[in-house]
């Protein structure tokens, strides 16, 4: 057996494990360390992809930064476990929302499967531009001005962040 | 060495993961899980974009996944901070019992 | 690379006056500098919508065709900068009343404002990603600033599970339109499906409608419609002005130029139940229901928040026809729209008290005895939302009715009218009741102040563009 085959079956069964185990799980923190697995699954993924540098942000800024401040604020709050797991609605509507989304998961896995892409292989240079200078070179150049959108976006997040934790509203604002 | 898995088990696989964040928005009523659920989301998108990128050779596909990236953080932020501020007023954080709209 | 600064110069404005001046203005001035902030701000969006004006005439792409320079994007960056000059001047007494008017407020609303422009301009999907995300997180904050009051904070908090639900859905969207096409530019991505040579026409179709549910959900349209009233009525007053106002506008913007991309595909690929009609039904539907259900309320914001649930349905109607004539009744209607819609919220504003009450339809009976202007104004702006000439709103609606009839959707135009025939029940109960109802004694003393220039601006404008909509039309000089 292929070493690529094994690795894709080892990364995708994780990656759907631990997804199904972040939206069942009772308990916040078990819920939160399993999205922490499922990013590293992902970035395993990826790495069988050639992006290397995708995978390296995946773990750094995924598992690094945004679950921490999950975590952060699970613990924070203190939650225990969810007596119920979900009250909202009745049971008619959980399973009608989850039976369209299984249908949806259905209409586009069938037409993927009636309609393959027929892509096998990847492109020759996949290696080539998941590279750290290849994407640099492309982050300064082409998409210099989508990234320079992002610093207004990241600080609006900031400021918004801050104003919505803050204890008090006119204390030295 | 080129991988012989093809784009469409990628694909397949992408979509299962999304409609996991889906049905865990769906179903769970504690708005932090729901907020891990999206995150869910748009990793499964994360995934297609690379198999895409990878396969075609095209370096937009990974540039794009930055981008939900940091829209991924700056939504963290923003989020949670939501989150933190109702649990101070409502001391809940379940999305059923902090209610006074109906949902 | 061809850069064109002078057409750019909004987009470059606007950064650099949230992204760096504003910061250390607000970073190196003493902390009592609301007024500061308040008057750069301001300026920072007239200065912007002045230089959008200057450079209409000035189209072509920049930033290695990420954007699009002149044109309609700047028609509509003129319209998000006015709104939000308008929602600033109204917002500056309503949050010092409700003791909460905090510099960061007006930093929000430009960061949305930079949003918007973003996604009128945007030419490229990561731009327009980038774009919504901005305006939207903009949104979320700004609905929540109210922290002490439970409706604020809830309202921001379903606007942001919601909206970042469709956020998922927008991406996935993108990523398989871009894995049918291999590429996110806009104009290359309609080379491409306009040539029939996508490479998965499966991955296109359901990359077009998972786009399509994404954006119907900015724009509040049925079936992803329930967010609007709950998020409108727990939201600041003048938030919600803004938002179903420049918010909705900015959305239409971004849904203007991807179905320019992605409907050709509609008369290529050979799919039956084509996109054209399935937005038709969805226009339909949305206006029927912001229409029916906006009849039981008794709550004006949120009557109005259904109102704004109807408005996207008609204007949907303009994008269903995919002619340039459809487009331009769009961008008339996004005007005619953002007018009325605006300067209705802000009297709702102020005739709001400090605890949240005064928001009913019954508070509003005899209103003509006590605010006599107020009143006025107010009918005005449900005339002209009841599509009752000589008002903006009914020169909009003409169009967009003439651009579904013009591309064979007369069942469409039916319905529209139907709805519109709905709409005026309510409407017009409003009216009445503020001017033949007896007083109610208890309404309070409102007092206009900057505000009053923001509705004299929207009632005069509501009229003109009624008597003379070639102002809007003609912008782009056919």
């Amino acid at each position: 057996m292929n070493i690529q085959v094994i690795l894709f079956s080892v990364f995708a069964i994780g990656a759907v494990a631990s997804a199904i185990a972040t939206i069942s799980s009772r308990n916040p923190v078990a819920s939160a360390m399993s999205l922490v697995a499922h990013f590293f699954m992902l970035a395993g993924l990826y790495l069988t992809l050639e992006a290397q540098f995708v995978a390296a942000v995946q773990v750094l800024v995924y598992a690094g930064a945004i679950m921490v401040l999950v975590v952060f604020v699970i613990l924070l709050l203190n939650l225990g476990k969810e007596q119920q797991l979900a009250e909202r609605g009745s049971v008619i509507r959980l399973t009608l929302g989850s039976f369209t989304a299984g249908l949806f998961a259905l209409v586009i896995i069938l037409a993927l499967v009636a309609s393959p892409t027929g892509l096998n292989h990847l492109a020759m240079n996949a290696v080539d531009i998941g590279t750290t200078e290849a994407i640099g070179q492309s982050l300064f150049t082409q998409y210099l001005f989508p990234f320079e959108s992002v610093s207004l976006l990241l600080l609006a997040a900031l400021i918004g962040a801050v104003i919505l934790a803050k204890r008090s509203m006119k204390e030295g604002a | 060495m080129m991988t012989s898995i093809p784009l469409d088990y990628y694909l397949i696989l992408s979509a299962f993961l999304f409609v996991t964040g889906i049905i865990g928005v769906i179903t769970r009523r504690n708005a932090i899980i729901i907020f891990m659920s999206i995150e869910l989301m748009l990793n499964a998108v994360n995934l297609s974009m690379v198999a895409f990128s990878a396969f075609f050779g095209d370096i937009a596909g990974q540039m794009f996944v930055f981008f939900i990236m940091a829209v991924a953080a700056a939504e963290a932020a923003v989020g949670l901070a939501i989150v933190l501020a109702l649990f101070r007023r409502k001391k809940s954080v379940y999305v059923d019992e902090v209610n006074i709209m109906k949902w | 690379m061809n850069f064109d600064i002078l057409g750019s110069l909004p987009l470059i404005v606007i950064w650099l006056a949230l992204g760096v001046v504003g910061i250390i203005i607000q970073a190196f001035v003493r902390s009592d500098s609301t007024r500061l902030v308040y008057g750069y701000y301001i300026g920072t969006l007239v200065t912007t919508g002045l230089l959008a004006a200057a450079t209409i005439s000035n189209q072509g792409t920049a930033f290695g065709g990420m954007v699009t320079l002149g044109g309609w994007a700047a028609v509509f960056d003129l319209l998000f900068c006015g709104a939000g000059v308008m929602a600033m001047l109204a917002a500056q007494a309503y949050l010092g009343r409700f003791n909460s008017e905090l510099d960061e407020f007006y930093t929000m609303l430009v960061s949305s404002v930079a949003g918007m422009m973003l996604m009128a301009h945007a030419r490229n999907l990561v731009v327009l990603f980038v774009g919504i995300e901005l305006m939207s997180i903009s949104f979320y904050i700004m609905a929540g600033f109210f922290r002490s009051r439970d409706k604020s904070l809830e309202s921001a908090m379903k606007y942001f599970l919601l909206g970042a639900f469709a956020t998922g859905f927008l991406v996935y969207g993108m990523a398989l339109l871009y894995g049918a096409t291999g590429t996110l530019d806009y104009s290359v991505m309609l080379k491409v499906i306009a040539a029939g040579t996508a490479r998965f026409p499966v991955l296109l179709a359901l990359g077009a409608v998972l786009l399509t549910i994404g954006l119907s959900f900015k724009i509040a349209a049925f079936p992803f419609h329930q967010w609007a009233p709950d998020v409108y009525e727990g939201a600041p007053t003048v938030v919600t002005a803004f938002m179903s106002t420049a918010g909705k506008a900015a959305a239409f913007s971004a849904f203007l130029a991807v179905f320019g991309v992605i409907m050709p595909m509609v008369k290529v690929a050979s799919m039956t139940p084509t996109l054209q009609l399935v937005l038709a039904v969805i226009s339909a539907a949305t206006m029927l229901i912001g229409n029916i259900t906006a009849v039981a309320q008794t709550n004006v914001k949120r009557m109005l928040a259904y109102s704004s649930v109807a408005h996207a349905g008609y204007m949907l109607m303009g994008i269903v026809a995919g002619t340039t004539f459809g487009q331009s009744a769009v961008v008339y209607y996004a005007f005619a729209y953002t007018f009325m819609q605006l300067g209705a919220f802000i009297i709702v504003g102020l005739l709001e008290r400090e605890d949240e009450t005064s928001l009913m339809i019954s508070d509003y009976s005899g209103l003509y005895r006590k605010h006599g202007v107020f009143a006025a104004m107010m009918a005005v702006f449900m005339f002209s939302l009841a599509g009752i000439p000589p008002f903006a709103g009914f020169f909009g609606k003409y169009m967009l009715f003439y651009a579904a009839i013009e591309s064979g959707f007369t069942w469409l135009t039916i319905v529209a009218v139907a709805s519109s025939v709905i709409s005026v029940w309510f409407y017009l109960g409003l009216i009445v009741k503020m001017y033949f109802s007896e007083p109610n004694p208890e309404t309070h003393e409102a007092n206009a102040g900057l505000a009053g220039i923001s509705l004299a601006v929207c009632t005069v404008a509501v009229i003109l563009l009624g008597i003379m909509p070639r102002i809007i039309t003609g912008m782009l000089g056919n």
